[in-house]
């Protein structure tokens, strides 16, 4: 055997055992990665068949981007997203695999009947290059179809960004709103007109985290961080004055 | 032949899966396997153009998961759900 023949029958039964688990796995996440699997067993393939630029475009346009995106998105819908087994249709699974199999049989006997010529080797192939013949194809015969992918690519990108859009739930506040709500308090109370008391004031830190102390010693309330609050992250006082007290 | 099976598997997941984003992937899937018919048909015709063919093919499918992506975000947003079944509001 040669060499390529040795590849192919090493890599394809990577690849398709890659799509089998692509369709058997439960999980969306094993999916995704069955289908990376896949994926690069294909650009081993293209690179294995004088393709060397599709093999690198699959691994960075499919493995890269379009498997984070994936990721990004599962990630999103969340990752324990995995498919009930009960049937919605009855038979339903039954008839998909074998429909499935009837069409690979079908389709594997007319390419087996198929008489192809034998292969050309790199230099018939492209004789100035992989690249280079590529892109004379693609930049004379093909240069409609070239800019009429950009003009997809960009209406796929518009798109998306129109179809995932939220609109915001509350109006920004501006400058003026927060102006207004500084120096019309709603009881009278100006304290905080010249600005709250930053966290760490008068304390050892001036992390977020360690509150304002107030003359006698107590944490400012209103020097809190509201989200540290709530995540109960606040360095507690009696701490502050503990390891502060010995050094003063 | 290993394009055909490829397809096939393919095929089957779409038939079989009702998780939305699998789906997906299975017709990624077979676009794949089509461009491996590309390929190999260039090399055996000696010409390039199938290999150009396999090339335009992964352009239009990085716009077409794009937007499709997009699409399952939307309905996952509005349903909580990126099940295929649950999209059913033609139904009468």
């Amino acid at each position: 055997m040669t060499g390529e023949a040795w590849t192919f029958w090493i890599v394809a039964p990577l690849t398709v055992l890659g799509g089998l688990g692509l369709v058997a796995s439960r999980k969306a996440v094993h999916s995704a990665l069955w289908l990376a699997v896949t994926m690069i067993g294909l650009a081993v393939l293209y690179i294995a068949q004088d393709a060397p630029f599709l093999g690198v475009v699959q691994v960075i346009v499919y493995t890269g981007a379009v498997m984070m995106l994936f990721l990004f998105v599962i990630m999103l819908v969340g990752v324990d997203a995995s498919d009930s087994l009960i049937e919605t249709l009855r038979g339903q699974r039954v008839a998909g695999v074998l429909a499935g199999v009837g069409f690979a049989v079908v389709l594997i006997s007319a390419v087996s009947r198929a008489v192809l010529p034998e292969p050309v080797d790199a230099a018939t192939l492209s004789p100035i290059g992989n690249v280079e013949g590529l892109a004379e194809l693609i930049f004379a015969d093909y240069l409609f179809a070239f800019e009429l992918t950009s003009a997809l690519l960009i209406t796929a990108a518009v798109g998306a960004l129109v179809l995932t859009l939220q609109p915001r739930a509350r109006r920004r506040k501006t400058q003026r709103d927060l102006a207004i709500e500084r120096f019309r308090p709603v009881d009278g109370d100006f304290s905080a007109a010249a600005g709250l008391p930053t966290p760490g004031v008068l304390a050892r830190h001036n992390a977020v985290g360690t509150p304002a102390l107030l003359p006698d010693g107590t944490p400012s309330e209103a020097s809190y961080s509201r989200v540290l609050q709530a995540r109960q992250s606040l360095a507690s006082p009696a701490q502050e004055s503990d390891d502060s007290e010995p050094e003063r | 032949m290993l394009s055909a099976i490829l397809f096939s598997i393919g095929a089957v997941g779409v038939l079989l899966r009702r998780n939305a984003l699998v789906v997906f992937m299975c017709v990624e899937l077979m676009l794949n396997s089509a461009n491996l018919a590309f390929v190999a048909f260039a090399r055996a015709n000696g010409t390039l153009d199938g290999q150009v063919t396999a090339f335009f093919v992964m352009v239009v499918a990085a716009a077409e998961v794009v937007v499709g992506l997009a699409i399952i975000m939307m309905i996952y947003r509005s349903r909580r759900t990126a099940s295929v079944d649950d999209a059913s509001l033609l139904k009468l």
